[in-house]
């Protein structure tokens, strides 16, 4: 009777919990390594340089994070380079929206000549390292475009991208019934206005993904505007961080400080849009 | 166009090439064109500022195969690749089977948390672990000295400072890794679980049997995904070390060392050769892969 008892009673209290509290640690510990590097940007950033240094360090924030940050805006034009990001982020991200959703009709709704093969063709070059063509295209914006220095440089060659394409061909193809399609063509709905008003409802959450995409690529983005971008008021934020990192000496509160004024931006977005985003990466690999 | 309204329901098929008109302007004009000149440039004896650029055939090629640098620059992506590959892999892996539990808590919460190092630039992520892994008065050795671990160079050592870039790789990327394979845990039909389950079979039992098997295709896009993307890795090592990707070049890899040609030595020309280089390499390995599941999914196709 009594062992029965016993071992009866772990079993349910497996059935009601499932969840083992080991479970909860083990998520706790990655949240913790995922927050962690940006509390220690603000440790640092507010911080003096020899508080940091001394041993043991400190390890929780200073006070002298206000002194940091007007230093990090008399090094560099911090705002415009926030007011720049900004700008080029948008407008990317609305017109990657608007040209990869029409593209990505065309090619999920329409027949044409040679769609097949252009689908392919897509896929292929989404493969090639992208790295690859920036030697080139810098060629083209130094010799042949004069577009150094010029917002134009970065904006033109990201207005519409083969992943935002094929990002929202996928979503008209699994989201959008051919038979609505069919039932307003024999209505007699310009083709426009089907997309505008048929079609765009429908993929609108994907697309505001699609958007945030890439203005996160955008304002992360490195490489090709350190090439092509020269005077401080044209900087985006992560060149203006990087001319931090001092030709004299590494002045690690002040370079934490851009760094963590570069993120902070993005996690108050985050606060706004980090479900969508989770939603919208679960969503891309089942896509894929 | 005049002649839309009398070809009735087909008016749409010809619209479409004009719908996709934009993205293919943009896409010839600045993704392909460039491919195909950075093809023609690795001919030539080509650098920006001058006007005597000259083909000279396959010299930046052969130059290239006996570049000491450019050996190594190979050997470091691969290891700093797989440093950072396999954690990764493995903690995703681990992450998104204990997310994917149906009665798990505040299940919202823990997911978006562990997308927040994605959100963060890797200029930033650079800037913090270069920080952290500071020879002197770094986070990461006071921590060890702390609990009585020896002092590591993480700068100045071969395998501790690919370990620390691979740390900055996988920080960020964990995260949004996990998300991908829990969406594809979440498409697995649950009667496959629960008929293994019926069956006796333990939970481990039912990751390696049931899961892994289904999760193959993603396995698949994630390591020829991650290969494309290791092999691209260059803004880690340029802020932890410069364009030589330390002082002895101990980390650095195949697109520092084209960033380094092209831009700090102005050798166009020969950055283009490495470009080659580094998209051949990926060719061959997305080849191998593919050969790969396709030989496993015939296998099982015998059953």
């Amino acid at each position: 009777m009594t062992q029965l008892l016993v071992e009866e009673l772990p079993q349910r209290a497996k059935k009601r919990r499932k969840v083992s509290p080991f479970t909860y640690v083990f998520l706790s510990i990655f949240t913790f390594i995922s927050i962690f590097p940006l509390y220690w940007l603000f440790v640092v950033a507010s911080n003096s340089n020899e508080e940091i240094a001394k041993i043991p360090p400190s390890v929780v924030p200073g006070s002298r994070f206000l002194v940091q940050l007007r230093a990090l805006y008399e090094a560099v034009p911090f705002n415009w380079a926030l007011f720049n990001t900004i700008a080029i982020g948008v407008v990317i991200a609305l017109s990657q929206v608007f040209f990869s959703a029409l593209a990505g009709f065309a090619l999920a709704k329409m027949k044409f000549k040679g769609k097949k093969s252009f689908m392919i063709f897509i896929i292929s070059t989404m493969m090639l390292p992208s790295q690859l063509g920036v030697i080139v295209l810098y060629l083209i914006m130094a010799n042949y475009l004069n577009w150094v220095d010029d917002f134009k440089a970065l904006v033109v060659p990201a207005l519409v991208t083969a992943f935002g394409v094929f990002w929202m061909r996928q979503t008209i193809d699994t989201q959008i019934p051919n038979e609505i399609l069919e039932a307003a063509k024999l209505d007699g709905a310009p083709i426009f206005r089907i997309f505008r008003s048929i079609v765009f409802p429908v993929i609108k959450p994907s697309a505001f993904v699609l958007g945030l995409f890439s203005f996160l690529y955008t304002w992360n983005d490195y490489l090709f505007p350190s090439l092509v971008l020269n005077s401080p008021k044209r900087f985006t934020v992560q060149i203006a961080i990087r001319q931090l990192n001092g030709s004299y000496t590494q002045d690690y509160a002040l370079i934490m400080c851009g760094a963590f004024m570069a993120t902070l931006p993005l996690l108050i977005l985050f606060v706004f849009v980090g479900k969508r985003l989770v939603s919208g990466v679960m969503d891309g690999a089942v896509k894929g | 166009m005049p002649n839309r309204k009398a070809a009735g329901i087909h008016a749409h098929d010809k619209w479409g090439f004009l719908y996709i008109t934009p993205f293919f302007t943009i896409f010839l004009l600045f993704g392909l064109l460039p491919i195909l000149f950075t093809v023609y440039l690795a001919f030539f004896h080509w650098e920006l500022l001058s006007d005597s650029n000259y083909y000279v055939g396959f010299q930046n090629f052969s130059e290239l195969l006996k570049d000491p640098y450019f050996w190594i620059a190979v050997r470091n992506t691969f290891s700093i690749f797989f440093l950072s590959f396999i954690p990764q892999t493995l903690i995703a892996l681990a992450l998104a089977v204990v997310l994917a539990n149906p009665h798990l808590k505040f299940a919202t919460f823990w997911r978006t948390m562990l997308l927040i190092p994605w959100i963060t630039s890797v200029l930033a992520v650079g800037i913090v672990f270069s920080q952290l892994f500071g020879r002197e008065f770094g986070m990461i050795n006071v921590a060890m000295q702390y609990i009585g671990l020896p002092h590591v160079d993480w700068v100045g050592g071969t395998v501790p400072s690919q370990m620390a870039i691979a740390t900055m790789i996988n920080w960020r990327w964990i995260g949004y890794n996990a998300l991908i394979y829990l969406a594809a845990i979440l498409a697995i039909p649950k009667e496959l679980n629960e008929s293994a389950e019926i069956d006796g079979a333990s939970k481990w039992q039912i990751f390696i049997y049931v899961t892994i098997p289904q999760l193959r295709n993603t396995l698949t896009f994630m390591l020829v995904v991650g290969t494309i993307g290791g092999l691209q890795t260059f803004l880690e090592p340029l802020i932890y070390g410069g364009a030589t990707g330390g002082d002895s070049r101990q980390f650095s890899t195949l697109t520092l060392y084209l960033f380094e040609q092209a831009f700090i030595n102005g050798r166009f020309g020969y950055a283009a050769a490495i470009g080659i280089a580094i998209t051949i390499i990926v060719i061959i390995i997305s080849f191998i892969n593919f050969i790969g599941t396709r030989k496993i999914a015939g296998e099982e196709g015998k059953k």
